[in-house]
């Protein structure tokens, strides 16, 4: 078994976070896993990407190699596009949020970017902010998307919520809360 | 010992740390920083794990730059305990003058450097490769595939510093030292006790004492050779493809090993795996001899790929960075490893039908930087010539987009010293623009020739009490004693102005920019603010 992830997002959201949290509940369950990302300059608001790869054997290359990633998880709808090339023809699934951030001025169209995401033969769009914000923070968005993705991951839901748990303890009661239904909420929207 | 999940770097911290080290020093630089911030967050544990009379003698510390972080390591040296000094590439180029020279002395504590290399350029202005800098100075390198071998690499490497006297260079590219992965520790070893050198000549490069000591060196050069050669992996197997691969290389070369063989009748390539250098030969020429072709993967420079091709034809095709079956530039993937093994690309989704602009690194939102380059391009406007160089940090992100304020970035103090340069021969509002930890590390001497020779220029320090760009660690100074630092290098009080850099100051601070521009001699303005991502680091501690 081996399962590809990348993580796609902007600096701030939140996407690194979700990828320790799978690597966590991965690790947990058995799994051997190597995960990457790339720290320094391109964070000042630039794009954000990790890879995760998860199997039940040792694992070579630290980045996943184009057209094997099972699963896109992006917190930003054009970085969700930039990854395609990495996406699995035959088994890709892409989980976007729908909300862009635009912080440049030759962002694309938004209609354009989300039409060209609806076409792909796999792929589940949501309003992950605004279901976050009534589960109680829109900043647990990226977990909210996590929630979405749920059920395409080889780890039981339960060993992904204890994670998110122990990850979000020492923020206090409301902020475990919100993350937790968050996940509820998304995982109900595609993921049971 | 249960497993761990580590970066890289972290394997490296623990490694060290593993290792009885007493001593370890760096400056920040991406991909290396984590090394020093991890050490200092398992530093207490380790402490405690120690007897009370060694305590106090443990020490892992942020320096003013690489070149005194190696000197320190080299005193720990010195007295006989473990140092290890660690660094990103370029920091390399600070440390040249102790990296080289120590070649040369009696290592007596094991020293080992650690240089991330960042090829991709992810955080970086260029792609050197510091194993031919360990083979300029003699000095023999280590490299792991992953963060097991790290971890491990750490430990071997103080071994070998200690048995053959010399320092060890553990060199580390960017996808290693940022990857995570699983690491199984080892019993730690204990630290050194402190016991001096008894050979001080050894120690005291004089030509007198030199010239036997670079004689031993280029003997004991041919043993680091004989023995890395022995521990190199060879396994000959199909006649089809022989395949070198050193450091990362491996792990992209295994990610395809298996889609090769298929495609060849379930025979692996022939493969030879070098982690140590210099580089021995005769377990390529045994390869070469049972392969009809050769292919070299390594991240970075084409390093192993020249020694094999030599000037001369060689006798069989030997493919890698030279050849072009791999990018010269750019850092290496199992896509580019898998093409120039001659497989075919897996199939992947079609590239999107828009055009996907990259999104540009910019400054935070109510980042200081901002408010500081508002006022100084404002303070330009009308000046019919003006100048302004720039140097390594955030800050740099001022040469792009809406700001284009800056014009050069070339090297750790560089702004100081081409202002300087250019404002000598004629250019008029010379204006260099550096952040403090950079002024720390390379721009005091700098400024000091500025005063020395009466240059005009006006030096902008943007003091946001932190190191930013690689996620705020601690400056060396405080911001608090700026002033009178620039003032004691004999900047004249009256134009030593401090500012604070925010927009609701913006007219006073133009102002105070317009009348140092048109100041006949050194000035320099400190604008002050603290760095928000700082401030995040701190309220969370």
């Amino acid at each position: 078994m081996n399962y590809n992830i990348i993580l796609a997002g902007v600096g701030g959201q939140g996407g690194l976070s979700v990828s320790v949290l799978i690597a966590r509940a991965a690790l947990v369950s058995g799994f051997l896993v190597k995960q990457s990302e790339v720290h320094g300059m391109s964070q000042r608001g630039g794009e954000v990407v990790a890879h995760l790869r998860i199997a039940d054997y040792e694992i070579q290359s630290p980045t996943i190699p184009k057209g094997a990633a099972d699963l896109i998880l992006a917190f930003e709808p054009l970085e969700a596009l930039r990854y395609l090339p990495w996406l699995s023809a035959s088994r890709g699934v892409v989980v976007s949020s729908s909300t862009p951030i635009r912080n440049f001025s030759s962002y694309p169209d938004t209609a354009e970017i989300l039409a060209e995401l609806k076409n792909l033969p796999n792929c589940r769009i949501l309003d992950a902010e605004t279901i976050a914000k009534q589960a109680g923070n829109p900043r647990a968005a990226n977990v909210c998307l996590l929630g979405a993705a749920s059920d395409l991951l080889p780890l039981k839901p339960d060993s992904l919520k204890k994670e998110i748990e122990a990850y979000f303890s020492t923020k206090g009661e409301a902020v475990i809360q919100a993350n937790l239904n968050a996940f509820d909420e998304g995982r109900k929207k595609y993921g049971s | 010992m249960p497993d761990l999940v580590l970066s890289g770097d972290e394997a490296i911290a623990r490694g060290a740390i593993d290792s009885g080290v007493s001593g370890a020093f760096a400056y920040p630089g991406t991909p290396s920083t984590e090394i020093m911030e991890s050490l200092q967050a398992h530093w207490d544990e380790y402490k405690a794990s120690m007897p009370d009379k060694e305590r106090s003698f443990l020490v892992a510390q942020w320096c003013s730059n690489e070149k005194t972080a190696y000197e320190a390591a080299l005193g720990v040296s010195f007295v006989g305990r473990r140092a290890m000094v660690s660094m990103k590439h370029v920091g390399l180029n600070v440390a040249m003058d102790p990296f080289i020279n120590s070649s040369l002395v009696k290592i007596n504590g094991g020293l080992v450097i650690v240089v991330a290399d960042d090829p991709g350029m992810h955080s970086s202005q260029n792609e050197q490769d510091s194993r031919i800098l360990a083979d300029f100075a003699h000095i023999p390198c280590f490299e792991p595939s992953d963060q097991q071998e790290a971890y491990d690499t750490v430990r071997n490497a103080f071994a070998y510093s200690e048995i053959h006297e010399i320092p060890v260079l553990l060199r580390i590219t960017t996808r290693l030292a940022h990857a995570r992965a699983r690491v199984k520790a080892s019993p730690g070893m204990e630290p050194r006790a402190l016991k001096k050198s008894d050979d001080p000549k050894a120690w005291t490069l004089m030509p007198g004492f030199a010239r036997p000591r670079w004689k031993l060196l280029l003997q004991k050069y041919e043993r680091f050779r004989a023995e890395g050669e022995e521990l190199a992996t060879l396994e000959l197997r199909d006649k089809a493809l022989g395949v070198i691969t050193c450091g990362i290389g491996l792990r992209y070369y295994l990610e395809n090993e298996d889609d090769w063989a298929a495609l060849h009748g379930d025979k692996k390539p022939s493969h030879l795996h070098i982690d140590r250098y210099p580089l021995g030969r005769d377990k390529i020429r045994d390869l070469s001899d049972h392969v009809s072709k050769v292919l070299v993967i390594e991240e970075g420079y084409p390093f192993i790929e020249r020694e094999v091709v030599g000037t001369f034809a060689a006798p069989l095709p030997v493919l890698g960075k030279l050849s072009g079956d791999l990018p010269l530039s750019g850092e290496l993937s199992a896509d580019s490893v898998r093409l120039a093994l001659g497989l075919p690309p897996m199939e992947a989704l079609p590239v999107s039908s828009i055009e996907l602009p990259s999104r540009p690194p910019q400054f935070c939102q109510g980042c200081p930087h901002g408010d500081s380059f508002n006022a100084l391009k404002e303070a330009l406007k009308g000046e019919a010539e003006f100048l302004t160089t720039s140097d390594i940090g955030c800050y740099t992100l001022a040469a792009l987009p809406p700001y284009n304020a800056v014009e050069s970035c070339v090297d750790m103090g560089a702004s100081i010293g081409m202002a300087r340069g250019a404002s000598c021969v004629g250019q008029k509002n010379a204006v260099a623009v550096i952040g403090d930890s950079t002024f720390y590390h390379s721009g005091m001497t700098n400024l000091l020739d500025a005063i020395a020779h009466r240059t005009r220029l006006t030096l902008l320090i943007l003091d946001n009490s932190t190191t930013g760009m690689t996620g705020a660690q601690p400056t060396i100074s405080p911001g608090s004693r700026m002033k009178a630092l620039v003032q004691g290098l004999g900047v004249e009080a009256g134009h030593v102005r401090e500012l604070e850099a925010h927009r609701k100051f913006h007219e006073a601070n133009v102002a105070a920019i317009r009348e140092e521009l048109a100041y006949e001699g050194v000035s320099v303005i400190i604008l002050k603010r603290e760095c928000l991502e700082y401030l995040k680091k701190a309220r969370q501690q």
